[in-house]
């Protein structure tokens, strides 16, 4: 995507950083608020049904479709935040969160012959976290050197390489078997893999990743992030180190996408070689870009729809071929629109503003985050 | 008033009338019984999958759909053989589409997950697909998991005496590195090596591996037999590798080894296949009337199917038909949390095209294996013939249950 169109996208963020009791005739462009976003009715809103969800949703609707979509949403945002503010691609996302799954289950307790430590969560989890934050740097110190395509090739040979060594290491990873009965501890009294314990498990943290997210890209990191992505040789003439900032995004990411990946795993209650084959780096992909990349939002909208026709697209089409309608789906929103389900936010919105009298958002204001 | 009157009559009338015939309607037909079905419609056993898929449907089509009354409802479900796939497919038919009963799943790690999730589902039966690892019924077996089929290390049995018979007194094992090959090798050395066979050096290849140089480069010259536990394209691959460095050792297969694409196999080494032996739940030569009738009505059914049905239709089959057979024993009733249909599951001898099956104290199927020769017929096709079946086969393979240990890749040894 080039530069312009990646400004052209980041302008989605204008309105919402316009003050509610502001005209909306943008006459005058809004005074520029960079450290805080407005609390909005909407907001409050999607909060209150998140909170309230599991009260009238079925425990396999909270389980299955509500806590696994937030976890997977977890995983597709590190990838959010290094595609959409970062520019780069990275295809082992997915084993970065399988490495942290991975890590805990040998550090901690799973049903394995002689394999794992046995250490308590609170060894086990931060130490799994560290040791994945730490190959995310690693994969990242590697990658900045590539753009592009080349980006997504030496990501996706690492993913590929993690998974051949988790297949054939029996010391370690315990092979083909890989970890079963990987479950999150009891604590407080309370059986955290229950499904509403462990679905406000997985809100609380894709919440605190989502806000983490929205206020890092407001930091002086966030906004040279931006800045690289745009024009890297700009920024370098202007003092930035860009391959560091490149390999903190990198980190960054692996710090959400380690999150993710502990939960993910406990959601399965297991960790195998096939948690970080190439069918899981892809279906991330798949997530982000479903949901789209303009702002961190996107990931858990995609892992909703994703998670959604993972599970009932066999019941709407001939059982043996369910796959073409998930492919259909994919095909539409991905042909139909130009970034994913937020694209046609956007185009909705926009034609909603002009049919009130009010600009179009494209038109609203000329700013972006890197301004 | 008259009018008032009239229409007060009317509707009373109006309202016995619906009354009985909603209430016979009622009486007639109780709410049918709906069945999950899972198996593997994509991944690497998705030809598998449907295949079991058929022998499934043929056990309810032989009922016409219905089981003591009660109208049979089949809800299929799919996974590509990994086991949190399998859970998550499963959790779907049982949690949101409200199954009563669950058939599946097909591979042996996707069995040892599901089993693990139906102890969370106190009030469900859940009955095997086609998956065969030990560990599902044997370690930390659940109270409503039942296997109507026997497992992969049942499936060997006698295969240790018939190959000692051959001759081969020193063998390699050369199998794939997964807990289904693992019970398979197992069920061949627990015999072998009682009865004084050798295994100087087991193999053990990654799945979907494509080249086997170097584990050909390791055959010892002095072995008289390998015993390739192989699937699918893996085993042509070996043989064809083994082929071209010139390999001369007979072999003995495993129980998807020498399957008809084997035997379908055209390269110069076809004739050397002429002899392998391998020990199998299913033999397509076996001529018993049961199992020929089993065969002529999958035909029938499933013009589209195999010219035979393959391990994991026959499989599927005989947990489908004891799923209906357990229904039919107890009427249709799954009251009290299916109480009085899993007594009923855990007495019935279940009769297959195979002989007759019956449950151990795990839930575990006991029942008959059959070993198997290579040969060719009059118009040069290879086939698998019957040398001997094994009636009656138990899981730890007649250890008692104490000693036994599940197979791993160092369980047992003799080498």
């Amino acid at each position: 995507m080039s530069a312009a169109n990646w400004r052209g996208a980041m302008n989605v963020q204008a309105p919402r950083a316009v003050a509610p009791e502001s005209p909306r005739a943008g006459v005058a462009p809004p005074p520029p608020r960079r450290f805080s976003n407005p609390v909005r009715a909407r907001h409050v809103v999607v909060l209150a049904l998140l909170l309230a969800y599991p009260w009238f949703a079925t425990p396999f609707f909270t389980f299955q479709i509500g806590a696994q979509a937030l976890a997977l949403g977890l995983i597709a945002l590190s990838l959010t935040f290094l595609g959409g503010s970062g520019g780069m691609i990275s295809l082992a996302q997915m084993t970065v969160a399988g490495l942290a799954g991975y890590m805990v289950a040998i550090f901690g307790s799973a049903a394995t012959d002689g394999a794992n430590l046995g250490w308590p969560w609170w060894l086990a989890v931060p130490l799994g976290m560290i040791i994945a934050v730490v190959a995310a740097t690693f994969i990242g110190w590697l990658s900045v050197r590539t753009e592009g395509i080349y980006t997504i090739m030496i990501t996706l040979a690492i993913g590929v390489g993690f998974h051949y060594l988790a297949v054939q290491n029996y010391a370690v990873f315990n092979g083909f078997q890989g970890m079963q009965k990987v479950f999150p501890p009891t604590l407080a009294g309370i059986y955290w893999r229950a499904p509403v314990p462990f679905y406000y498990l997985t809100l609380a943290w894709a919440l605190a990743g989502y806000l983490f997210v929205m206020y890092l890209l407001r930091t002086p990191f966030g906004i040279a992030l931006q800045g690289i992505r745009d024009n890297p040789r700009r920024m370098h003439a202007l003092g930035f180190n860009v391959t560091a900032h490149r390999v903190a995004a990198y980190a960054v990411a692996g710090a959400l996408a380690a999150v993710g990946g502990v939960l993910f795993t406990w959601y399965n209650g297991l960790v195998t070689p096939g948690s970080v084959g190439t069918g899981w780096l892809i279906n991330i992909l798949i997530i982000a870009v479903l949901g789209g990349m303009r702002h961190p939002v996107g990931a858990f909208l995609g892992a909703i729809v994703f998670v959604l026709l993972q599970n009932f697209a066999i019941d709407v089409f001939d059982r043996e071929r369910f796959n073409l309608v998930i492919g259909v789906v994919f095909l539409v929103i991905v042909l139909f629109s130009r970034d994913g389900l937020l694209g046609w936010w956007a185009a909705l919105s926009a034609r909603m503003s002009t049919q009130r009298g009010g600009t179009p958002w494209r038109a609203a204001s000329g700013r972006s985050y890197a301004r | 008033m008259e009018s008032r009157k009239r229409t007060f009559v009317r509707a009373l009338v109006a309202a016995t009338v619906i009354a009985v015939i909603g209430g016979a309607a009622f009486a007639q037909s109780p709410p049918p019984v709906k069945i999950g079905l899972l198996a593997t419609l994509e991944g690497p056993f998705a030809a598998g999958g449907q295949d079991g898929m058929r022998g499934a449907e043929l056990a309810v089509r032989q009922r016409n759909g219905v089981v003591a009354g009660r109208k049979i409802e089949i809800i299929k479900a799919s996974s590509d053989a990994k086991p949190e796939v399998a859970v998550n497919a499963t959790r779907k038919l049982v949690e949101q589409d409200k199954v009563d009963i669950m058939v599946g799943p097909l591979s042996g790690s996707e069995g040892i997950a599901v089993k693990e999730y139906s102890k969370t589902q106190p009030n469900i039966t859940f009955i095997n697909g086609s998956s065969g690892a030990q560990a599902t019924t044997l370690v930390n077996p659940s109270p409503n998991f039942f296997r109507f089929n026997t497992d992969g290390g049942q499936w060997m049995v006698g295969l240790g005496k018939a190959a000692l018979d051959k001759g081969y007194k020193r063998v390699m094992v050369i199998a794939e590195d997964y807990a289904f090959p693992y019970s398979q090798v197992q069920g061949f050395m627990t015999e072998y090596c009682k009865l004084g066979g050798k295994v100087p050096v087991k193999a053990w290849v990654p799945l979907g591996g494509k080249d086997y140089s170097s584990v050909i480069a390791r055959i010892p010259k002095d072995v008289d037999a390998l015993v390739v536990v192989l699937g699918g394209a893996d085993a042509v691959n070996f043989l064809n590798q083994y082929e071209q460095a010139g390999g001369d050792k007979p072999l003995v297969g495993g129980s998807i080894t020498v399957s008809q694409d084997i035997l379908n196999y055209k390269g110069k080494r076809r004739d050397s296949l002429v002899g392998t032996i391998a020990g199998a739940p299913v033999a397509d030569a076996y001529d018993a009337p049961e199992w020929k009738a089993f065969v002529a009505d999958y035909k029938k059914n499933f013009p589209d199917g195999y010219p035979s049905p393959s391990l994991f239709a026959l499989v599927y089959y005989l947990n489908m038909k004891a799923t209906l057979d357990g229904l039919e024993a107890v009427k249709g009733d799954l009251s009290d949390g299916q109480k009085k249909y899993r007594e009923a599951l855990s007495k019935l001898v279940l009769k297959s095209p195979v002989g007759d099956v019956k449950l151990d104290a795990n839930r575990q199927a006991i029942g008959t294996t059959f070993i198997t020769e290579v040969v060719k017929d009059a118009q040069g096709n290879l086939y698998n013939k019957v040398l001997r079946k094994i009636d009656n086969v138990n899981q730890t393979l007649g250890v008692p249950p104490a000693e036994f240990k599940v197979g791993s890749r160092d369980e047992p040894n003799c080498p």
